[in-house]
């Protein structure tokens, strides 16, 4: 590999602390799902480079499954976030403090 | 070669800088988009274009467009931006920043006490994911066809419209 596997793995958890203040600080749902879209982007790039400094296929394969995940997850995510915002007509995750019974 | 691998990879931290910390959800969009396609080129230089591709046409170009649409069908307007420039004042990134880069700080301290380990192979042939997906891995990919059915399943039945004669029940 032409870097060191930890300059990898450092720019992937800078990437991973960046997506993590991403969903602590924001209060709009979109931006709380897109930081958590970046965060598993960095733990994907975990993979990929430890899957290229060993000379392997796994690490590709398991970036590939992470990938499917994401997208099955983003699909329901997105369905929940227009049914919240056609009851409460609002994208504020700090309205929603009620549960019906 | 290790310099488009570092520039890219400032590109991909600026980008994501800036994509938590704008007012405007499109805005913020770009540059997600920004983020992701340095990270495919990161993933070129290491030896994995595949993945590299992978990652352009699924997460950049399917996620990424979802996430579009949705902020268009929620058509949020100008005042959305004057609510977000209200909520993210200075002093509300202080906590989680300290505490998120304390975390950052313990990572890299715990990477460099290792041994640099020393570089083995370039490119991972394209080959070898395909026996890996036929082979060992074929059983996770039967696994990720049902996750995705199910997450077809339940977008399809959480965005379906309710029934005009249902309005008083529960769904």
């Amino acid at each position: 590999m032409i870097v060191p596997l930890d300059h990898v793995i450092i720019v992937a958890g800078i990437i991973f602390i960046m997506g993590l203040i991403g969903v602590l600080v924001r209060r709009n749902i979109l931006f709380i799902l897109m930081s958590v879209e970046v965060m598993l982007n960095a733990a994907g790039i975990v993979f990929v480079a430890a899957s290229s400094h060993w000379g392997e296929a796994d690490g590709q394969v398991m970036f590939l499954f992470i990938l499917v995940m994401t997208a099955a997850e983003v699909a329901v995510g997105l369905a929940l976030v227009l049914l919240m915002f056609k009851r409460y007509a609002t994208l504020d995750v700090d309205r929603i403090q009620e549960m019906k019974g | 070669m290790s310099t488009l691998f570092y520039l890219s990879s400032i590109v991909a931290v600026f980008a994501t800088t800036m994509m938590i910390t704008r007012l405007n959800p499109v805005h913020a969009l770009l540059y997600l988009v920004v983020s992701f396609l340095s990270v495919a080129l990161m993933f070129f230089t290491v030896g994995a274009p595949f993945i590299a591709a992978l990652e352009v046409i699924v997460y950049a170009g399917a996620i990424i467009v979802l996430f579009i649409f949705v902020m268009m069908l929620v058509n949020l307007g100008p005042e959305s931006a004057k609510q977000e420039r209200q909520w993210l004042n200075g002093s509300i990134w202080i906590g989680p920043s300290i505490l998120s880069l304390i975390l950052l700080i313990e990572l890299i301290v715990m990477i460099n006490q290792h041994q640099a380990l020393a570089p083995k192979g370039e490119i991972v042939p394209i080959k070898e994911i395909g026996i890996m997906l036929f082979g060992p891995y074929m059983l996770g990919v039967e696994l990720a066809a049902m996750l995705l059915l199910a997450g077809l399943v339940g977008a399809y039945h959480l965005g379906k419209p309710e029934e005009p004669n249902k309005a008083g029940e529960e769904s």
